[in-house]
């Protein structure tokens, strides 16, 4: 099983996040960035799947040249080899030049299974895994808490989450899979695979490399753009009062001044 | 003036509250063409609801094949539609099915896309709130079809009863699109409270419910107020809710009138998903929690307590 699995470096969680006040993009200078959470679900679940299935595990990132420790993690967790696209022509690309970037370096790698995560913790679009689906021609499995793959009827199997439950979705591979978080529990990077990562084959590609046109990626490609922004209003904290007995009655008080009940 | 295509958002041909609020957007800049696009037999069921709340025409697309697959033969017919139509903009709800829809859609008709807009002008600028809230942004499309991604709640609904022209599409759908086929749908929960991303009231969980049976109290409370019931990451971690009502970070994004959290510390992971709540209630045992620095009413103690009174309180107020 040849599986390719997306990871993004992105501003800590913790971090104060910012857009860089020149050209409003995500600042990523100022903060502690990390792999994004969701995406070591998919880390892991590619690794679930060649552990079950064998095959090889290939990391595909975008990002600038920093995003190589977030590579690092991923392999350090045990995938096989890694292909980082960076070029400052790609800064500011939005997630349209992005799926179209990395779907045309992942149609080089020819994957059994993409594996991407539902969402990153900066733009949150939840969109990348649906427009990397349409960018390969692939079907699109993502919302997935469950992934079984027949190897022998070359189909994968989910569970698509949905509101009241879930739907049973199926697919023959190839196929671009999205992982939603709970689908598995992470493992950490061992100090064997963390001193095993630095050897394992990464490949750093231009944009020229990836042979993509510089005028239809990053800020000069993007299809949209952001006008203003601002600090959101602070929101100061109103009344706290402590329980004597009567908090229930106080609360519905409140709620009653306010006129929500 | 130019049509302004709305996809309907509906559960077996029962629209959501969100499609009215996007005919009365598609209203301030254009004629609003609703898009349904369903299985056989259910657009009887939305019929009556988009002609109440202003569609001036219905795109009706019923088929098997749209039902049947995940999001490309939808995407597939709206990219269509925009072909013939040229509208002003394409307006889709913020749900997970619609989002991935719009997004496919987007890059089809190769145009600019904006997520989560909670307010839109009829020049098209949307307005987001980004990193959980804490910044605001106005941002607009600057190539193709705008498509707009718009949150649940950004607007009021308006009826504007009128007789919409009906459109039959003729859905041919490529084979490419039919590659992820739904093979069963599995209702685990059926709860009868509204969408946790629509409701005007969530009652959220935490960590200090302590145990899955008592998210009864939550419950309890959630039901006297018509309320949705969400639950922060570490309930969901935990096994003790479903993960389908995670409000949060890595969960959903929720802008009611009232969010009551109990039990919930209100670390950044959760505030991102609730913050933009026009009012905020908070029980909590800890004074230190951060939920209070943030929160309208805040009240320090113990939720096994507290809920059960304030949910007797506020049963007894409305049989008066």
């Amino acid at each position: 099983m040849n599986i390719v699995v997306t990871v993004k470096q992105v501003p800590d969680t913790w971090a104060e996040k910012k857009l860089d006040a020149a050209d409003k993009t995500v600042d990523r200078q100022s903060v502690d960035n990390v792999m994004n959470e969701m995406d070591e679900y998919g880390v892991e679940e590619a690794l679930k799947i060649k552990e079950a299935h064998g095959g090889e595990v290939t990391v595909v990132t975008m990002g600038p040249a920093k995003a190589v420790e977030t590579i690092r993690k991923a392999l350090s967790m045990g995938a096989d080899k890694a292909v980082h696209l960076s070029d400052d022509a790609l800064h500011g690309s939005d997630a349209l030049a992005t799926s179209a970037a990395l779907a045309k370096v992942i149609s080089t790698l020819s994957p059994d299974i993409v594996i991407t995560s539902s969402e990153a913790s900066d733009a949150r679009g939840g969109v990348i895994g649906a427009l990397l689906a349409e960018r390969l021609g692939l079907p699109q499995l993502t919302q997935a808490r469950k992934v079984t793959v027949d190897p022998a009827s070359s189909t994968v199997q989910i569970e698509r989450l949905a509101d009241n439950g879930y739907a049973l979705v199926e697919a023959s591979l190839p196929v671009v899979v999205g992982v939603v978080e709970k689908i598995n529990q992470p493992r950490y990077p061992s100090f064997k695979g963390i001193m095993a990562a630095k050897k394992k084959p990464l490949t750093t590609l231009s944009a020229a490399d990836a042979g993509l046109d510089a005028a239809a990626v990053g800020l000069a490609g993007a299809a949209s753009t952001v006008v203003t922004s601002e600090p959101a209003p602070p929101r100061s904290s109103g009344t706290i009062v402590k329980d004597e007995g009567d908090g229930g009655t106080k609360v519905a008080e409140f709620l009653a001044v306010q006129k929500l009940i | 003036m130019a049509e302004v295509l709305v996809l309907v958002e509906h559960a077996d041909g029962e629209p959501k509250k969100v499609t009215a609020e996007l005919l009365t957007l598609a209203r301030s800049f254009g004629e609003p063409a609703a898009v349904f696009l369903g299985a056989p037999g259910t657009y009887a069921k939305a019929k009556d609801y988009l002609a109440q709340f202003g569609a001036a025409k219905v795109y009706v697309a019923e088929s098997d094949d749209i039902a049947g697959y995940v999001g490309a033969p939808a995407a597939e017919i709206v990219a269509g539609l925009v072909g013939t139509a040229s509208p002003a903009a394409v307006l889709v709800a913020a749900t997970a099915d619609s989002r991935e829809v719009a997004a496919r859609i987007a890059a089809k008709i190769d145009s600019g896309l904006i997520w989560d807009a909670t307010a839109l002008t009829p020049e098209l600028v949307a307005t987001q709130g980004i990193f959980g809230g804490s910044t605001i942004v106005t941002s607009k499309v600057t190539k193709g079809v705008p498509v707009v991604v718009v949150r649940p709640n950004a607007t009021a609904p308006e009826a504007a009863p009128g007789t919409p022209t009906e459109q039959i599409v003729d859905v041919v759908i490529s084979d490419a699109a039919k590659g992820a086929k739904i093979v069963d749908r599995v209702v685990e929960a059926k709860s009868g409270r509204p969408d946790l991303t629509e409701a005007q009231v969530v009652v959220s969980g935490g960590r200090g419910l302590g145990a899955a049976e008592h998210f009864a109290l939550v419950e309890k409370l959630a039901d006297t107020l018509g309320a949705a019931v969400g639950a922060s990451r570490a309930a969901t971690d935990a096994g003790w809710y479903p993960h389908q009502n995670q409000v949060g970070q890595t969960g959903k994004t929720v802008s009611p009138q009232l969010y009551i959290a109990v039990g919930i510390s209100g670390a950044i992971q959760h505030r991102a998903g609730m913050q933009t709540s026009k009012t905020i209630v908070a029980v909590n045992k800890d004074p230190e929690a951060p939920i209070f620095e943030f929160a309208d009413y805040g009240l320090v103690g113990d939720l096994f307590n507290v809920v059960p009174q304030l949910t007797s309180e506020i049963e007894q107020r409305k049989a008066g």
